[in-house]
């Protein structure tokens, strides 16, 4: 059991360690906030679950799984509140051909 | 009976939380729920009954709730592919996509909104009227959105045509 938590915990921390990585290589606003908001979430959930399996099945444990469920909850919307804020004061996102799309394309296949 | 449920459920959550029986504690956990329940009981229950309907609702809800952590993992691997790259440059596409959703009710157009943004490579950044304005890394992201697949399986939770 306890081989299983350290696990899970390392593989939280892998996840945090790429978002920290993604802030710093990913080059605008927009994508930076993919690579911190997300892998948080999901580093977030797989650290907690270990933490919840390490304790065992005591109260802490299921305190521990409420704070999962909360973070799973806010998180997005957090990160959706980011993004729409940087959208309204009118920040264009990089592109590879340097065109500004902030009008949004269509590309429905 | 919207005040004695919410009061209920809080109260459940109060002991839960403080683990702790004695008469000051529960005492003031009587009085904060029931405060709380007084000024916003009528926001968890906004209908009169619950009907054997919302039941379903909620086991369809769970089955998604597994698929999307499938994809949540899934897409994060992808990312983290893409941010431990050393091309990563020729390789990430960040596009603004928009698409057109059939979805109606607010609580299904705010379950496609929040599990867009959850999968990593996407996130919802504006909705407006009945179009998604969604920002992605790359073309594969994109395209796995663009397929609807998402949208068909929250309207199959929701019963929505």
């Amino acid at each position: 059991m306890e081989i299983i938590a350290i696990l899970l915990i390392c593989a939280g921390t892998f996840f945090y360690l790429t978002g920290t990585i993604g802030l710093l290589r990913f080059p605008d606003f927009y994508s930076r906030m993919h690579a911190t908001g997300k892998s948080d979430t999901l580093g977030t959930l797989l650290s907690l679950l270990g933490l919840a399996l390490y304790t065992g099945l005591t109260l802490t444990s299921v305190k521990i799984l409420f704070i999962a469920v909360f973070v799973f909850l806010t998180s997005p919307t957090a990160t959706h509140a980011l993004l729409r804020a940087a959208f309204d004061s009118k920040i264009s996102p990089w592109t590879k051909d340097g065109k500004d799309l902030r009008d949004g394309e269509v590309r429905r296949k | 009976m919207a005040f004695i449920t919410t009061f209920i459920i809080l109260f459940g959550f109060w002991i839960f939380l403080s683990g702790m029986f004695d008469l000051f504690h529960l005492s003031l956990g009587i009085i904060s729920c029931a405060l709380v329940s007084l000024i916003s009981g009528d926001l968890l229950f906004s209908q009169k009954s619950v009907t054997k309907s919302h039941l379903f609702q909620i086991l369809r809800f769970l089955k998604y709730l597994f698929w999307l952590l499938y994809q949540i993992v899934l897409a994060n691997l992808h990312v983290a592919y893409l941010v431990l790259h050393p091309k990563m440059y020729s390789l990430i596409d960040p596009h603004i996509i928009r698409f057109k959703v059939r979805l109606k009710s607010d609580i299904s157009l705010t379950t496609l909104a929040n599990s867009i943004t959850l999968t990593p490579g996407t996130i919802t950044v504006l909705i407006h009227k009945d179009h998604f304005y969604v920002h992605s890394i790359d073309q594969k992201v994109a395209d796995d959105l663009l397929t609807g697949d998402m949208e068909e399986r929250v309207a199959s939770i929701y019963r929505e045509e």
